[in-house]
């Protein structure tokens, strides 16, 4: 598995050794080679049998990749990747969409060479993301796209791309740093004695051997590496921190009250953590009012850059809330869950109405995917919500299925319209939508691509784009009909400026605007890309199991064990608020549930637990 | 005590502390010799920078932490009567040091910067400052602080002038020293509070004392004793370019070379960084002897001065090896209440060091704020710098305010965390090392690139990747890690900082450390800004005038391979940081007990 996050890189290290003035062909297919040969292994490896099988019914980590990376006495990082329910479709999305933008990158013809290096770097940045379950690996690959992106986008980029590419920097540096800063708080608040062996393993904080029923046990002599670290399995003093995501996501599961030390403003610790998270990641989806980047990167972004920008990038966004945010920190995404789903409405909404103002073809289609995220942090958000009808976890899984698939579908269809604006700018070097029109006289094949494309952008039913938001809508219903109408209420408005700019564009009876000459019919290579990806909108549109059922296992799983997570502490609190009124009745105002007894979320049986407290540090 | 067994006790100390001495000793040596060696007839064909690694090398070799010759035990030990302190810390950065001078004194043999005529006194203003700073880092006693601090800047001052007939270079020389001279008076006269309130100027005796005299003290007495950390502050603060008294900084760096620029920002700078680490620990904590004191019975020998508070026992320190009581008699006055020696529950109490927790938490908030305004102001300053030293100048100040951050958080958790106090330490030790690599190769593309272009000005810079692509990869790669991008080295640096920081937020509520933490991140991503922009001047823009006139390659090959060789470590870091990270925390190892 590290052979296929690391295969890009090799490549660009084996470019790199190319004289300058090679011819600029060879650099690109050797790309194209490599991401092909990415995309190859990672269906070869994980559909076929024998070595790193993916097995979707089962919803633990799989192919797991465990080494010890580095060990002082105040860090323990370890090399930890795994692939499980949730990564899985974003993985061979991530390669496919790097082999359809390497073909769209033709059109590049100035330093081909420094280009088809940093597209290759940060095809490893991105695969990294989604593997790497280390936080510390995790905020690495994290970083390590943002360098080439710059680059990407200031040296390749439109007329104003250098500002573009700072403020998509800057943004983003800026969302990372408070994401390390939760990272830091969350690593030293961590304790693994709140963990039972059973769970030591299950979450791959050792090393692991697969017996041949399944059951996992450690390897050799790594429990015993673990217990010289201090693990002990019983709560004391020394506090055994890791950066295991698995392992974080147990503490903050299991009722230990590790995260809940109370911070600035009576905050516990995971609502901050929460929260930094969240803005780190929302400013990558990139909701409001945090999206600004988005529109300028995407119009300065050179075509193919743009497909990557929209077709994975964003994508990491929903992934980390999805992976991080909600399972280490259940209750303060709990508590915020109005302040998730209202973002991610207004950002839906909000990003609708600015697309149908665009005169850029570009932008239009930029704003398009604020809108369109929207529903995945919608989806996400809804998540953490317990109905009047009781906790029932399949309607939260719903949502979550949801979000995953508007990722995936949002990955195709966005593509495709970069794509599809790509081939029309090569031509004719104008993205204004006034100075379009009848382009399918002109170009027919090219436009009924585009057609097919912006319909499943657009989620008409039985293409792509339909079913995640259908599962989000349906959703959103059980947590607040205003939310669930005004969501359904955006399809219009997407519908609206979507066939608002196919009419300006394709439709009319003549062309508008400079260059009527360029304006010829599709090459081999375009047509290629584009009708690869009408194939999978329409395929994902017809077939949504496809991609359900590599999810299906992994997210059940999360959503029913988070719905018990969240009971539990909805009921530890209506027992709190109880005692503390009997209190308050009997004239003992303050020493109020400083014992409580909570139930243990995941089996139920009771323990006692001392109410947070700061560490009182008097000197 | 009669004079004889005196002066035979306090030869044995003399003689007993040559040997961890020793790197200091050969610094002292190989000046001479680099001096005299002129006036032997064939002197003038022996190259000084030669002869200077070497004696670099030599000292290293016998001063780094492999060496069984300095170190034979484990235990910290005070040498020459308490005046300087022999311990893992003092190793770890002298170490450094000397490993910086032997790097420094190739660099300067590439870029050709003092030519054969000044390369004598060069080399030798370069060993005296290097021997200074090794006793700032060793520095125990008021008095050896400020004598070090002086002995370190005297030759900088120097240094800043070198090269004759440069008036910019001179006008530099001239600000530094009355800067210079300007805060050391101010230390001085803090030092002789702090002294005068206190009775000693041991460091650690110093600490006894406040720890015993703090809960008394009238108003006045604590304005004196506010005022006198303060004073001394400023000292330590001009050292380490600390807004407010920054000032100097960017007109020493744009009027000096790139080579003195590079010697003050990374030498001058992690031996301020780490008397900063042993006057404030020194001063706020009680030693690790000290906290020990009760369980470890030791012969007790009457002090010649009886002090009149009955608390305060005239007791031997273990390592003070009972030869200096003539001399620094006060300094031996533990703080050890009547009943702690039997009690060792009661001594713990004892040893958390409560009376001096407003100490602590006074320096550390004050260091907080220095920390505070000078990486932000920094950072902010360097935004409308258009020369690549000015530009280099207002960084290495917003890194003293990084480096300086998690000295509070070592101050804070000091006395209940001891263990997290030292990675505190150590995430400055790992900052030092690391931030040795990045700005020795970044002044050396500064110099290397004024060697062949003669301008220091950014502008002149645009498109330089079309001629050098490899230079400008190597400091595209070296301005990243100065953010603190991963995976470069500098986010290795910045990471452990930040931990500290978080460590000991979360074990000690301390507002200070939080707020200390959200400065750095905000201030991470502010640098980003100028220092992306010299990058972008050098790939996006077109080719400038200057350089069009240029071949491929414009610094040659050599140069070149010198700014590779010190880049690579900056970029593989990453991969394997495990034995930085056991060293340094190795060298926080004796800090605290």
């Amino acid at each position: 598995m590290s052979l296929i996050v690391f295969l890009p890189a090799f490549a660009a290290l084996i470019l790199a050794f190319f004289p300058k003035n090679t011819d600029a062909n060879v650099f690109r297919y050797g790309t194209l080679a490599a991401t092909l040969a990415v995309l190859v292994a990672a269906i070869v490896a994980f559909f076929f049998p024998g070595g790193l099988h993916f097995d979707a019914s089962q919803a633990q980590l799989q192919n797991v990749e465990l080494f010890s990376w580095i060990s002082s006495e105040a860090f323990t990082i370890d090399y930890f990747m795994g692939i499980d329910g949730i990564s899985f479709p974003l993985i061979v999305l991530t390669a496919g969409v790097s082999v359809l933008s390497m073909m769209a990158a033709w059109s590049i013809t100035k330093q081909v060479k420094g280009f088809c290096i940093l597209f290759l770097l940060l095809e490893t940045g991105m695969l990294g993301v989604f593997l790497a379950l280390d936080f510390f690996l995790f905020y690495i690959f994290w970083e390590v796209m943002l360098l080439p992106m710059y680059f990407l986008i200031g040296v390749w980029g439109g007329p104003r791309k250098e500002y573009a590419a700072i403020k998509f920097f800057l943004y983003t540096l800026f969302g990372s740093v408070l994401m390390l800063i939760a990272i830091l708080m969350l690593y030293f608040s961590s304790d693994l004695n709140t963990l039972d062996e059973q769970t030591i393993l299950s979450t791959h904080v050792v090393k692991t051997v697969i017996a041949g029923d399944g059951s996992l046990s450690a390897a050799e002599g790594a429990m015993e590496s673990l217990r010289a670290r201090g693990y002990t399995g019983t709560v004391g003093d020394k506090k055994v921190h890791t950066f295991n995501i698995m392992a974080l996501a147990a503490m903050g599961q299991n009722g230990s009250g590790l995260f809940d030390t109370e911070l600035l403003l009576g905050w516990k610790l995971q609502h901050w953590a929460f929260l930094l998270l969240f803005i780190g990641f929302a400013i990558k989806v990139p909701s409001v009012p945090v999206h600004t980047w988005l529109p300028d990167a995407h119009v300065e972004a050179p075509t193919p850059i743009s497909m990557i920008l929209a077709g994975i990038l964003l994508k990491m966004g929903g992934y980390g809330i999805l992976r991080i945010c909600y399972p280490i920190c259940p209750e303060a995404g709990y508590d915020f869950r109005w302040f998730v789903c209202t973002v991610g409405v207004i950002s839906m909404v909000y990003g609708a109405f600015a697309a149908l103002a665009q005169k850029d073809f570009k932008r239009l289609v930029a704003y398009s995917s604020v809108s369109h995220m929207g529903y995945v942090v919608l989806g996400l958000g809804v998540w953490s919500v317990g109905t009047s009808q009781g906790y029932n976890w399949e309607y939260w899984d719903m949502g979550i299925k949801g979000a995953m698939f508007q990722m995936i579908a949002h990955g195709v269809s966005s593509a495709g319209m970069f794509f599809m604006v790509g081939v029309v700018y090569d031509r004719v070097h104008h993205r204004n939508l006034e100075e379009f029109g009848g382009l399918y006289g002109k170009m027919p094949v090219y436009s009924g691509l585009a057609f097919a494309i912006f319909f499943a952008g657009l989620g008409l039913p039985g293409l792509c784009g339909f079913i995640g938001e259908v599962f989000v809508v349906l959703s959103v219903w059980n947590f607040s009909y205003l939310l669930a109408i005004i969501s359904a209420a955006v399809v219009i408005l997407t519908a609206g400026y979507i066939l608002w700019a196919l009419q300006r564009v394709y439709l009319g009876a003549e062309y508008k605007g400079p260059h009527e000459e360029a304006l010829t019919p599709i090459n081999s290579r375009e047509l290629l890309v584009g009708s690869v990806i009408v194939f999978f909108a329409i395929l994902f549109g017809i077939m949504p199991s496809l991609v359900l059922r590599y999810m299906d296992a992994t997210i059940d799983h999360q959503a029913q064990t988070l719905t018990r997570v969240i009971q539990t502490i909805d009921e530890n609190r209506a027992a709190a608020a109880l005692d503390s009124s009997a209190e308050s009745f009997d004239g003992m105002p303050t020493t109020t549930a400083d014992q409580v007894n909570v139930r243990h979320p995941l089996n139920g049986i009771a323990l006692t637990k001392p109410a947070p407290k700061m560490s009182a540090q008097n000197n | 005590m009669d004079l004889n067994s005196l002066v035979q006790s306090s030869i044995a100390d003399t003689t007993g502390s040559l040997a961890p001495f020793a790197p200091e000793l050969i610094l002292c040596i190989s000046i001479m010799g680099l001096l005299l060696i002129r006036l032997l007839p064939f002197g003038d064909r022996i190259d000084a920078g030669y002869l200077a690694a070497a004696a670099a090398a030599v000292a290293l070799y016998f001063g780094g932490p492999w060496s069984s010759f300095v170190s034979p035990s484990a235990e910290p030990a005070e040498l020459f009567g308490g005046m300087i302190v022999y311990d893992s810390f003092t190793v770890g950065i002298r170490a450094l040091l000397l490993a910086f001078t032997i790097l420094f004194v190739i660099f300067t043999k590439f870029s050709g910067m003092p030519g054969k005529e000044d390369a004598t006194d060069f080399y030798c203003l370069i060993l005296g400052a290097i021997l200074g700073m090794c006793l700032m880092v060793s520095a125990n006693h008021l008095l050896m602080v400020f004598l070090a601090v002086e002995m370190a800047s005297v030759p900088s001052y120097v240094l800043a002038g070198v090269l004759r007939g440069n008036r910019l270079g001179s006008e530099a020389a001239l600000k530094y020293s009355i800067y210079g001279a300007g805060a050391a008076g101010v230390m001085l006269y803090g030092i002789s509070l702090l002294a005068g309130l206190t009775n000693t100027a041991h460091l650690p005796s110093i600490a006894t004392q406040l720890s015993v005299i703090v809960p008394e003290l009238s108003r006045p007495e604590q304005m004196v004793l506010m005022l006198a950390t303060l004073m001394i502050m400023v000292g330590l603060a001009f050292k380490l370019s600390a807004v407010p008294f920054h000032f100097w900084c960017p007109d020493i760096f744009e009027g000096a070379t790139a080579e003195i620029g590079a010697f003050l920002s990374i030498a001058s700078k992690a031996a301020a960084l780490a008397l900063l680490v042993r006057v404030s620990l020194g001063v706020g904590v009680l030693g690790p002897d000290r906290i020990t004191a009760a369980d470890i019975p030791r012969p007790q020998i009457e002090s010649s001065e009886e002090s009149d508070d009955p608390n305060i026992a005239g007791r031997r320190t273990e390592n003070s090896n009972a030869t200096d009581v003539g001399l620094f008699a006060v300094a031996d006055e533990v703080h050890s209440h009547a009943g702690d020696s039997s009690d060792p529950a009661s001594s713990d109490s004892a040893t958390t060091g409560l009376p001096l927790a407003p100490v602590r938490n006074f320096i550390g908030v004050l260091i907080a704020i220095l920390a505070t305004v000078t990486c932000t102001f920094g950072n902010l300053a360097a935004y409308g710098q258009t020369n690549i030293k000015r530009l280099f100048a207002y960084s290495t100040i917003a890194h003293a305010g990084y480096m300086m951050m998690p000295v509070p958080a070592a101050l804070s958790l000091a006395a209940a965390h001891p263990e997290s106090a030292r990675d505190a330490v150590s995430a400055i030790v790992i900052y030092i090392a690391i931030y040795m690599f990045m700005n020795l190769s970044g002044f050396a593309v500064i110099a290397f690139l004024r060697n062949t272009l003669g301008t220091g000005e950014i502008a002149d810079f645009a498109g330089l990747i079309r001629k050098a692509p490899m230079l400008v990869i190597c400091f595209a790669l070296i301005m990243f890690s100065l953010v603190g991008l991963p995976p470069l080295a500098g986010f290795v640096g910045k990471f452990a900082l930040f931990a500290s920081l978080a460590d000991g937020y979360q074990l000690t509520g301390e507002t200070h450390l939080i707020v200390l933490l959200v400065v750095g991140g905000i201030n991470t991503a502010i640098s980003l800004f100028y220092y992306l922009r010299v990058v972008k001047v050098m790939t996006i823009e077109p080719e400038s005038e200057l350089l069009s006139t240029h071949d491929t390659n414009v610094i040659g090959y050599v140069p070149l391979a010198f700014v590779v060789v010190t880049t690579v470590p900056i970029a593989l870091w990453i991969v394997n940081w495990n034995q930085l990270a056991g060293w340094s925390s190795e060298a926080a190892q004796q800090l605290f007990g």
